[in-house]
């Protein structure tokens, strides 16, 4: 049984940037923000139809925290593969990864966090098998990063968009 | 407005920020110089456009609310926009990179 849908993630966002835009909580603003909100969403469904209903915003909280942990691990760790490129060059290397992850907009997050992770790029998903293939640069342990992507990031998401 | 008016308790953490976003851009852009193919170079500039950059706007966000005797936040939609841009370039690289080295 899914939960009732928590959050119209569009109208929400565009109404935060808005606010943050123009750097104001004044009561005019707020009004501004929701009219503008609502009638971008209004324009841009014939766009995209579908629409994004996250739900369980703690899980999101604590994903966006696991997220940044592993942005500053992974910089660190792609720094020392550079300074370290004259003595050892990388194994670059590609891993295949089944997702159980169906949901676009959960799948085009993954792609965001993967991607923006330095040291791992999204390089594909075969939309027939739903398998990922991500690239690595400096491959050791398969095993591991599969683990990494199916229980830090996908469960997670999986629980957020389905 | 000179440098002065910016107090210690901002000024010091603001500037190590900096530094250290400093430093992790070079050394990411050092990356397009020191690996040797494409597929390891395309990972290196990614260092400077998540923490480099967050570094940069954490040290803007904690002066110019210093400055302004307030909460000024809205280097936060930078992080936005980048966040959402940046991947975007990359997948397309990569995806070029796997059609060209597949011919």
């Amino acid at each position: 049984m899914k939960r009732p849908p928590l959050v119209p993630l569009l109208p929400v966002v565009l109404a935060l940037v808005w606010l943050l835009l123009n750097d104001s909580l004044a009561p005019g603003h707020v009004l501004l923000a929701i009219a503008f909100a609502l009638l971008a969403t209004a324009a841009v469904r014939p766009l995209r139809p579908l629409p994004a209903w996250p739900r369980r915003l703690h899980v999101a909280v604590t994903l966006c925290w696991h997220v940044f942990l592993d942005i500053v691990r992974s910089n660190i760790g792609v720094g020392r593969v550079i300074l370290g490129a004259t003595k050892r060059q990388p194994t670059v290397g590609f891993v295949m990864i089944p997702l159980d992850l169906r949901d676009p907009h959960g799948l085009a997050m993954l792609s965001v966090i993967v991607t923006g992770t330095p040291g791992t790029v999204w390089s594909g998903l075969d939309p027939a098998t739903n398998v990922l293939t991500l690239h690595v640069l400096d491959l050791q342990d398969e095993a591991a990063w599969v683990h990494t992507i199916k229980q830090r990031y996908e469960r997670p998401l999986m629980e957020i968009f389905e | 407005m000179t440098t002065a008016d910016v107090p210690l308790w901002a000024a010091l953490p603001a500037a190590l920020l900096l530094v250290c976003g400093g430093l992790l851009t070079l050394v990411g852009s050092l990356g397009l110089l020191r690996l040797d193919s494409f597929f390891a170079r395309i990972h290196a500039p990614t260092m400077g456009g998540t923490l480099g950059a967050g570094c940069v706007l954490v040290a803007s966000m904690l002066v110019s609310s210093a400055l302004a005797q307030r909460l000024v936040i809205h280097e936060l939609l930078i992080t936005l926009f980048v966040l959402i841009t940046a991947p975007v370039t990359t997948m397309m690289l990569m995806r070029a990179a796997i059609r060209r080295s597949r011919e």
